[in-house]
Formats: structure tokens, sequence, C-alpha cells
């Protein structure tokens, strides 16, 4: 969303910053809808709910809660230390939000792993047989964990793309926009996951 | 595009950028020629699904099959649906005429993302082909209809993926329209002009675009769980697996419906500036008509459940959902009241975008009243899925967004291309219009009270009537297509030059060269006065 | 260029911010071995809710942006529930 300057305006910041916040809206209302499926069916299943959320290991999810909780700090400091121009150091710590979001991403990997591994995974025969609120329940959290970890590679990607832009020189100081709403992206990504993880793993 | 050189009454149509030929239009992030681009291509979809309609009326105009068998019907009409109203109607207005105007209007160079502007053309032109491709690609056409309902659309052997993404995709372009125009809004109207010196057509679209902001993506999950659906058996929707196919419903008009106010109230905004235009007078009532605006696309929210009102859903909830429709008429009626006082006393110039405006208020007035009677709990019931429906929707669909349409093309063609139609012409082709539109649907609203179905192939004999009739007018009406547009493209290079302020209008739009330069204004003006200071009136 | 100077903040505030957020996550982990009968969910949210206005307010410098930009994050968040609302008007009737 840097796109402000075609003729000769000076590039408005301000303008950028609130098109991203109604690009986050859109975000927000996307897993809003999934939010709403979650909230209906939790009410008209909620022992199946509660015994599929037992099915999930808590403990991978409270780790990936703190991990994103802290590439949430970290995004926001690169943004404290591009403001007062230390270039190296906002590097530093994308570079550290980034690995913060490749752990998020192994873990995923490991937990959807060990489901598909016991054949509960979308459309599998074991699922199937299970009763319909905790069919449901799996249905939801491969779409919901599922679209949440889009949503970490395209944050990841941009986060990428800032690290390029500050070498380039693009981003600095002076215009530091790219950097901040690639930071907005990357905190919605946490937000989300604040309501995902206790409404997956912890209400059992 | 860059260069600080002035360019002193070059038109925007000889512009050329960096980019030479036809890469001066594909590639422009000039808003006028994107406006221009989604015209073109806005205006090939329309004939595409209007003959397509015109087929389906071919089909209906005697008992059993005639011109094709029940599958293909299925199809036709899914494929009509899908075309009008994710790739016509939708964007329609705002893609076409909010691009061309709203920067201008609110005295800007152009909107406040150029380049985002340019790829939301892009990936609607995608969605678009997607759509296409759902006919060709796969198992056959899909059949669902445009609401892709549940339970059917997640079985339909057809190929329905297709089209579901089309619709997805198409969804992602609206919004981001949406965000570049309310940060346009926003931000980059001229000084002086506070938000109640703004003109109502910009109004209307910044209601819409916070519409198309928080509703959309609403549909686009819904539609991607159908696709998980189809593919991956996820059964949210599908009660075999446990899934509420009601909750498919609900999901779907919680955007589909606040989707009818993304497709009226720009149509409102271009009527709003047509009345004072041509009666010379300011428009009555600023105020109610702003606050009417944001007024239909808050409780438009609240109001998608009249889709549901015969598929068991609480009482509670019909109760809630029938209310609810009874007051978003009320803002409704404030602009009608606003446009006839607007009207009244005025110096009236009856030229062809009056016409269409006038006609638009008949029209969709007529849908208005139909809507309440859809609208309401025990009438429903009777009328739920008949043909009612069908003429309810097109009243207010085509006779509303369709003929302001007409109305916006009519009344900016001047400023657009710097050449005037023929008058004569368009008069005559308003008037087959017309008489074509209420030939075809009227009809439909009496064998729907009679209880013909919608969507069906086939019809018992005593509903002959009702539909030779229809079919008649679907081909009165296509006739009459055909002349505006053939007057609208053969005039466009040979007609005479228009000066720039052929109607005397009084907003910004009309203050600049016809067709407007590459940066619209040479000086960006001050506001001072409220818009719609007519010179007669007494200046306050 | 900018309207109003951009706010700072400092490391230090970022890491008091980490810590509310971490104490809060350890409070709905903590939770889960109490019972609290039909309330679980009412409390889960309201903790939930609470650490995103944290990362709302400082995280995303909601609190340093113009009242226009906090106005329609609340909004944003009132009409989804609004619209949650609605629809277990259906629910819980039927």
């Amino acid at each position: 969303m840097t796109n402000s300057s075609s003729h000769a305006h000076p590039v408005d910041n301000e303008a950028g910053k609130l098109g991203m916040w109604l690009f986050l809206f859109t975000e927000f209302f996307l897993f809003g809808g999934l939010f709403l499926v979650y909230a209906v069916f939790r009410a008209k299943f909620s022992d199946g709910f509660h015994t599929g959320a037992n099915d999930l290991n808590a403990m991978i999810g409270t780790i990936n809660t703190v991990v994103l909780l802290v590439s949430s700090m970290t995004v926001a400091m690169a943004i404290t230390a591009i403001q007062k121009g230390s270039n190296q150091k906002a590097i530093l710590f994308l570079v550290a939000t980034i690995l913060l979001a490749l752990v998020f991403m192994i873990n995923k990997y490991f937990e959807w792993a060990h489901k598909i591994e016991l054949h509960l995974f979308p459309g599998s025969e074991a699922l199937q047989t299970l009763e319909r609120g905790e069919l449901l329940f799996f249905s939801l959290y491969y779409m919901m964990t599922g679209l949440h970890a889009l949503h970490v590679i395209i944050g990841l990607t941009l986060l990428i793309i800032c690290i390029f832009q500050i070498k380039a020189g693009n981003t600095h100081k002076g215009q530091y926009l790219l950097l901040e709403n690639s930071g907005l992206y990357w905190h919605l990504v946490d937000l989300i996951w604040i309501f995902l993880f206790p409404l997956l793993y912890l209400l059992t | 595009m860059r260069n600080a050189e002035k360019y002193t009454h070059v038109s925007y149509l000889e512009h050329e950028g960096k980019y030479k030929g036809i890469w001066s239009w594909l590639l422009s992030t000039d808003h006028k020629k994107i406006g221009l681009l989604y015209l073109y291509s806005i205006a090939f979809f329309f004939v595409v699904a209007a003959i397509l309609g015109l087929l389906l009326r071919l089909e209906l105009i005697a008992p059993g099959p005639t011109i094709m068998d029940a599958q293909m019907y299925n199809g036709v009409f899914t494929l009509h649906g899908i075309i009008m109203v994710f790739i016509v109607v939708i964007p329609g207005l705002g893609a076409v005429f909010g691009n061309f105007f709203l920067p201008i209007m609110i005295g800007a160079k152009d909107v406040a993302f150029p380049r985002l502007n340019l790829l939301s053309w892009y990936i609607f032109i995608i969605g678009a082909l997607l759509g296409v491709a759902s006919q060709f690609a796969g198992d056959g056409p899909p059949d669902t209809g445009w609401t892709f309902y549940v339970p059917y659309s997640a079985e339909s052997a057809t190929n329905v993926i297709f089209a579901l993404t089309a619709a997805f995709v198409l969804g992602f372009s609206s919004i981001l329209t949406g965000i570049n125009f309310i940060v346009t809004i926003h931000r980059m109207r001229a000084p002086g002009m506070g938000w109640f010196k703004m003109p109502l057509f910009p109004w209307s679209l910044y209601a819409t675009a916070w519409i198309q902001v928080l509703a959309t993506p609403i549909v686009g999950i819904t539609l991607l769980m159908v696709i998980a659906e189809r593919t991956l058996n996820i059964g949210f929707f599908d009660p075999a697996l446990g899934g509420d196919p009601l909750l498919f419903q609900h999901l779907f008009w919680i955007y589909s419906h606040p989707a009818v106010y993304i497709m009226i109230l720009p149509a409102m905004g271009v009527v709003t500036e047509i009345f004072p235009t041509f009666s010379q007078k300011p428009v009555f009532g600023y105020g109610a008509i702003v606050i009417s605006s944001l007024a239909i696309a808050f409780v438009g929210y609240f109001v998608w459940g009249h889709h549901m009102f015969t598929t068991g859903i609480s009482y509670w909830s019909r109760w809630f959902f029938s209310f609810l429709t009874f007051i978003v008429a009320i803002p409704s009626a404030i602009k009608v009241f606003n446009w006839i006082s607007t009207m009244y006393g005025g110096s009236i110039d009856l030229k062809p975008p009056l016409l269409y405006a006038i006609s638009f208020i008949f029209l969709f007035m007529i849908g208005g009243f139909t809507g309440l009677t859809l609208g309401a709990l025990a009438t429903n019931v009777h009328l739920h899925d008949t043909s009612f429906v069908v003429a309810h929707f097109h009243y207010i669909i085509f006779g509303g967004m369709g003929f302001a349409f007409f109305a916006g093309i009519h009344y900016w063609y001047p400023k657009m291309y710097g050449r005037m139609y023929n008058i004569k012409l368009a008069n005559i082709a308003w008037g087959v219009l017309f008489t074509g539109f209420n030939l075809l649907y009227f009809p439909l609203f009496i064998i729907g009270l009679q209880g013909m179905p919608r969507r069906y192939f086939d019809y018992l004999p005593q509903f002959h009537a009702g539909h030779f009739i229809s079919t008649i007018g679907a081909i009165i009406l296509v006739i009459g297509i055909f002349m505006m547009m053939y007057n609208l493209i053969y005039y466009r290079h040979r007609g005479p030059v228009a000066p720039s302020n052929p109607w005397k209008g009084v907003t910004l739009e009309w203050q600049i060269e016809s067709p407007p330069t590459h940066e619209n204004f040479d000086v960006i003006p001050e506001i001072k006065n409220p818009p719609y200071l007519f010179k007669k009136e007494p200046q306050t | 260029m900018d309207e109003h100077k951009p706010h700072i903040s400092s490391y230090l505030s970022h890491a008091r911010v980490l810590t509310a957020l971490l104490f809060l996550t350890l409070i709905t982990v903590l939770l889960t071995w109490i019972d609290l009968g039909v309330f679980t969910i009412a409390v889960t949210l309201l903790v939930a809710s609470v650490k995103a206005t944290i990362v709302l307010t400082w995280f995303m410098h909601l609190k340093f942006e113009s009242a226009f930009t906090r106005w329609i994050v609340i909004g944003t968040f009132a009409l989804f529930v609004l619209i949650l609302i609605v629809t277990f008007v259906d629910y819980f009737f039927r």
C-alpha cells in the first residue's frame, strides 16, 4: 500500500496507514466468518467441542502463543529502531521476528503432522467415524489454523521485503510506511491467534 | 507521467505517459482511463448476460422445452446471475463512474492509491475470466444459481468450484476499490471542502465503500468454506456430516444483502446529481440525503434474514428481520421525497439523463413497494421463490441500478468524451427501453402471485399469457439496449463537440474542460460554497 | 508531509507490554484448571479481549493515532459482535 505517489503528490503516510487499517478490517471479517461458524457449532455441539479440544496439545498451543507474542514485540521494536534511525538494529529485530515466525510454523507443522499420523485430517475416514461435534471441531481447527498459517506466511514475506527495503535504503527514518504497515499486518496475525488459541486449545 | 511540464488542454484520452499505444491504457494509473477500462469490460459482460437473459425468456415463450433442455436452462440462469450480480451490477457504478468522477468531484488529481486501482481492475478481469471459464472447463456449466445454496452446491456434479473462485476473486477486487475510495475521500478532498460541502455522489460512494470493505470478506470466507466442503469433505454445511445448511444461508446473505446496497446506493447518488442539474435548483434536504445513505448502509447489514423467512429460522429472528426490513424502507423513501422536492418548482429540462432518472424513481418505487410485500412475514410465505421475487429484484436492480447507470452515462458522456450523442435518438431509445422493461417484468409479478415458481424452465398452461407478454417485452428491451448503445458508440467520434458544461451543472466536474486533462485540474480549486448553488438562486 | 510528529515508543515500553501479555496468557492457561462452569467461555473471551486491546493500543499504536482511526476499529468490532448477536437470535430461539 505504498502506492500513493503517482502524480505530483507527496507520499501521504496517513493515507497509506488508513488504507492498511481498512485492509486489516477485511482480514478481521474474513476470520470473523469462521468465528461465527465456530460460535454456532460450539453452541450446538458443546460436548463434541470439549472432546475435540482435549485432543489438541495445549502445550504446543501455549508455546506458539508465547512465540507469536514475542514476535509481535520484536516487530514493534523494529519500528522503534527505524524511528530512532538505527537501521542495523531494525534489521536485527526483523530477523528475530522472522525466526520466531519460523519456529511457529515448524511447531505447527509437527502438530499437523501428528494429527495426520492419527488419520485426523479433513476427509479422512477416521474423522468421519467421529461424532458430529468432534468432526466439526476438527474441520474448524484445520480451516482456522490453516488460514492463519497462510497469513503467517504472507506476513513473513512482507517482513523479508522490509529487510531488503531497509538495505536498499528505501525504508529509513524519514520514510518507513512499508515497515509500519507490515508491522500492523503482523500484529493482526497475532491478534487472530490470541482468539484462536483459547477457543481451540483451552476450552476443554 | 511524472514530468513537471504543464499539459495545457491535452485531454486524458490523448495523453500518453510512460507507455505508448494500447499500453497507455492497460498500464495507466489514471483514474479516468481505469474508469473507462471498467466501462468497456462491464458493458461487454452486460451484453453477454443480457443475451443469456433473452435466451431464458425465449425458452419460456411457450410451455415445454422450446430452445433448450432443463439442465441447460439451469446453467444459463446461473451464468446470467453470476455475471449480472458479481461482474456487472456490484462493481458497475462505483468502478465506472466512481473511478472517473469521484476524484474530480472532490477536487483531486487521482485516487489515493492509483496503482492499487489498476490492480483492482486486473483482479476484476481475472475473476471475470474465471467465471467464463467455469462454463467450459470441467464437468459442465454450474447449475446452482448465483446463490450457491448448499447442500446442492456441495454436491452438484458441475463445475461449481470455478464459479465460487470467480466470485471470491471479484469480491477481492471490490474490497480494494472500496478501500481506495474511503481513503481518497478522507485524504484528498480539495482545500475547503468539508464533509458537508462534498457532493452527494461521493457521499453515496463513501457509504458504499464501507459496505464493500466490511461485508465482502464474509462471503469470501463462506465461498472458501464451500470449496473446502467440495474438496475436503469438511462438512460445515452438509447435514450428512453434521453441518447446517441454514448457516450457509446466514453467512451468504450477511454479505449478499448489503451487496444490494452496494448496488443501489451509488445509483441513488447518480440520480441525486442529476435532479439538481436538470431542475437548476439546489438539492432538497442535503443533510437528509447524506444521513439516509449512511442509515441505509448501516441498517442494511441487519436485514439479511428476510431472504430466509420460509427456511425455519426462529420466530423472533423472523420478527426482527421483518421489522428492520420495514425500517430500511424509511431512508429510501426519504430520498425519493427529496428528489421529488428537488424538482418541485425548478426549471425542468427533460433531457435524456433526467428521463432515465425519473424512470429510476418510478421503477425503484415499484421495486421498493413489492419489497415490502416480500418483507412482510405472512405474504412472504405465499410469494417466496415465485417469479414475484424475480420481478421485484429486477425492478430494484435493473430498474434501479441499471437505469441509474444509463442516466449516469447520458449525463456524463459529454464530459467523458467531449462529444454529444444524438439526443433525439437517446429519447427514443429510452422510450423503447422503458416500455420493454415494464412489459418484461410486470407480468412476472402477476403470474408470481398466481404461483409461478422461479427458476423453472417449464410451466402450466395458465401462465402462458404472462410468459408470452414477458418474452415480447424482453425482445423490445434488448432492442432498446442496442439502440442506446449504438447511439453512444456511433457518436463517440462523430458527435458534435460538446461544450465543457452542456447541462449547466455546478459540481466540480463541470468546471473543467471536456474531456478533462490528465491531471484534471491545472490548479486545485479552493471550495468556499456548499455544492449545488445555482446562479439564479439568491446566494446566501 | 507528516501532519504530526510520530510517537516513538521506547524499547522498554514494548517489553512491559509483552510482560503484561505473557502474564495474561498464563492466566488463561491456568484458568483451564479451574472449572468455572458456564462462565468458562465468557472469562476466556474476556481475557482474550483484554489481550487484543493491549496489542491494538500499544503494539499497533492506536493510542497515538487519530480519534477517527480508534473509532473505526471499535466500530468494526462492534459491527461483528452485532452480526453475531443477530445470528444467534435465530439459533437461540429455534
